[in-house]
């Protein structure tokens, strides 16, 4: 069932600047999709018109049903949203902004609920500091609480682990992964291409306010992924036997290794035959290694392919 | 009606209010009681009763006036412009709530304050001259509506300012000169006749000399057209917020 619809939505600003080209997205419930997109993409303005911060120039935008712009309260009140800017207000204390969040959003107070989060995001400690007086990680994680803490079924993440460390990374992950448990539907933007290879269920990839590809990560990368078979030697050759001319081998590392690259998708990968004809050529195998493309190949080959066709 | 997002925005704001209870309640006292020494003591000494009205006294309601209008300015229009100016504001946006819950939580405030430092400068007014209130109740209504309008007022002018210069602009160029040439510490019937005709044109007199009307009964305008001045004047500014939120002007892009 799709959580979020996005059809054709179009965002041109004053200035004439299109930041969105007619962008068409289905965000099915209880995902995590991440969308994928060099800096100016497009990938925030998607959210924002998304969450109400901008509106739509034409097309439209659904969220549980609700028209972002004609039944926005339906729709916002299903939607949390983690900013990419630390927006929040330095003198006031963590546990009042979070319940102020909570009641913006329409919700009852829940004290009990508010501890939770802030334990879970290990903030419960400082809930009566002031903002100004924690460290940026911190209010990154203030910034999580509030978006949690009117309940929401939707969670938009935009770009939540840009300059935090490698800790504190992996404890967004943890949490994304509980929240995505409690079946809650989540859309993360990030340019951290092993985030989303990490984490994500899709992958969606954004550039130029376009929407390129949106693909179950798994399929995407067997689709799209090439292998590399990298075949070791035990003498260094020092250029290919004519048998082997047109095989299209590299040689590498002085003549040590041949490296084979083949598409994972096709039905013959040609490896059998490779490895007989390298037998029969005289040459003495030492080891054989296949290395998967990683989704940042994938990535920079897409963007790429769009820039040279514009 | 979103009953949950006005009393969060309310409460979020008041929490300001009394983080800087020092600045918002002791600079009221300390300012009126500088007038009084001033304009009541030194001053007014050597000024005869206005309309039977010992000057001390007679100013009181311009005090009250110019500090309230003041005040719900300043604190609407900074209410809504820091959530801007630190980008906080995408909450809001991004919030299931219309423009009305929006300014009743943050005008509502807003007024609120201002309201407050009115009685505690009445309270300080009442230390240094004897005060009556012929009409208290239509004292607390011209009180009540002007922390409203003002505050309505100040909302826009906080939506409306890109930086903290434009905050103070409108409020230091145009409100202050007005409340001062408003009458607030004369009677408009003691100008010469030309300055008496520009002064109607001043939307301020009306609301000063309905306000001097419910403590003295005494005003330079009917007290009809006082009332239609500050109705006319809420219905402006709400008009005003409403075509805001329609557009998104300033705030939705």
């Amino acid at each position: 069932m799709s959580m979020v619809q996005i059809s054709n939505v179009r965002k041109a600003y004053a200035g004439g600047f299109e930041a969105l080209k007619g962008a068409s997205l289905d965000i099915h419930e209880g995902e995590i999709l991440a969308l994928l997109g060099p800096n100016g993409a497009g990938k925030t303005t998607l959210i924002s018109t998304i969450c109400g911060i901008t509106q739509p120039t034409s097309g439209t935008i659904t969220v549980g049903g609700h028209d972002v712009v004609t039944d926005y309260r339906g729709a916002r009140s299903l939607v949390g949203l983690v900013p990419q800017e630390i927006n929040l207000e330095p003198f006031e204390r963590v546990i009042n902004t979070v319940r102020f969040s909570r009641g913006l959003f329409g919700k009852p107070k829940d004290n009990a609920l508010l501890e939770r989060i802030l334990r879970q995001l290990s903030l419960w400690d400082k809930r009566d500091n002031r903002i100004m007086e924690l460290s940026g990680g911190m209010k990154r994680r203030v910034l999580i609480a509030k978006a949690l803490a009117h309940e929401p079924r939707v969670l938009f993440l935009d770009e939540p682990t840009a300059g935090v460390d490698v800790e504190l990374r992996r404890d967004m992950w943890d949490i994304v992964a509980g929240l995505k448990e409690a079946g809650v539907t989540i859309i993360l933007t990030t340019h951290y291409i092993e985030e989303a290879e990490a984490i994500a269920d899709r992958i969606g990839v954004i550039n130029k306010g376009e929407i390129l590809l949106v693909e179950e990560k798994t399929a995407l990368m067997t689709r799209l992924g090439q292998k590399e078979l990298r075949i070791e030697l035990h003498e260094p050759a020092a250029e290919l036997p004519a048998s082997l001319a047109d095989r299209g081998l590299r040689i590498e590392e002085g003549g040590q290794v041949l490296v084979y690259t083949y598409d994972t998708g096709q039905d013959r990968t040609g490896i059998a035959t490779l490895i007989r004809e390298i037998s029969e050529a005289g040459l003495v195998l030492r080891d054989l290694q296949t290395r998967q493309n990683s989704l940042e190949d994938i990535f920079v080959g897409l963007v790429s392919k769009q820039e040279d066709a514009a | 009606m979103n009953w949950q997002a006005i009393r969060a925005i309310y409460v979020f704001e008041m929490a300001r209010f009394f983080r800087t209870l020092l600045q918002s309640f002791v600079s009221p006292v300390i300012s009126t009681s500088l007038y009084f020494v001033v304009f009541g003591a030194a001053i007014g000494s050597r000024i005869d009763q206005v309309e039977g009205v010992s000057y001390g006294a007679f100013i009181v309601p311009g005090l009250i006036m110019l500090s309230v209008m003041t005040q719900a300015i300043s604190n609407a229009s900074f209410g809504i412009y820091f959530p801007k100016f630190i980008g906080t504001i995408y909450e809001l946006l991004s919030a299931p709530v219309n423009f009305l819950e929006i300014v009743l939580g943050y005008v509502g405030a807003a007024a609120t304050k201002a309201l407050f430092i009115g009685i505690v400068i009445l309270g300080t007014s009442a230390l240094f001259v004897d005060l009556t209130i012929q009409h208290p109740i239509a004292m607390l209504v011209f009180l009540v509506l002007t922390c409203l309008s003002f505050a309505l007022f100040g909302f826009i002018i906080g939506i409306w300012a890109g930086n903290f210069e434009q905050l103070q602009l409108i409020p230091l160029l145009i409100v202050t000169p007005l409340v001062f040439l408003g009458g607030s510490f004369y009677s408009i019937s003691m100008l010469p006749p030309v300055w008496q005709t520009i002064s109607f044109f001043n939307p301020v007199v009306y609301l000063v000399s309905g306000f001097r009307w419910s403590f003295f009964g005494l005003a330079d305008v009917p007290i009809g057209l006082s009332l239609l001045a500050i109705g006319g004047f809420t219905m402006l500014c709400l008009a005003i917020i409403w075509w805001i939120f329609k557009t998104g002007w300033r705030i939705r892009q």
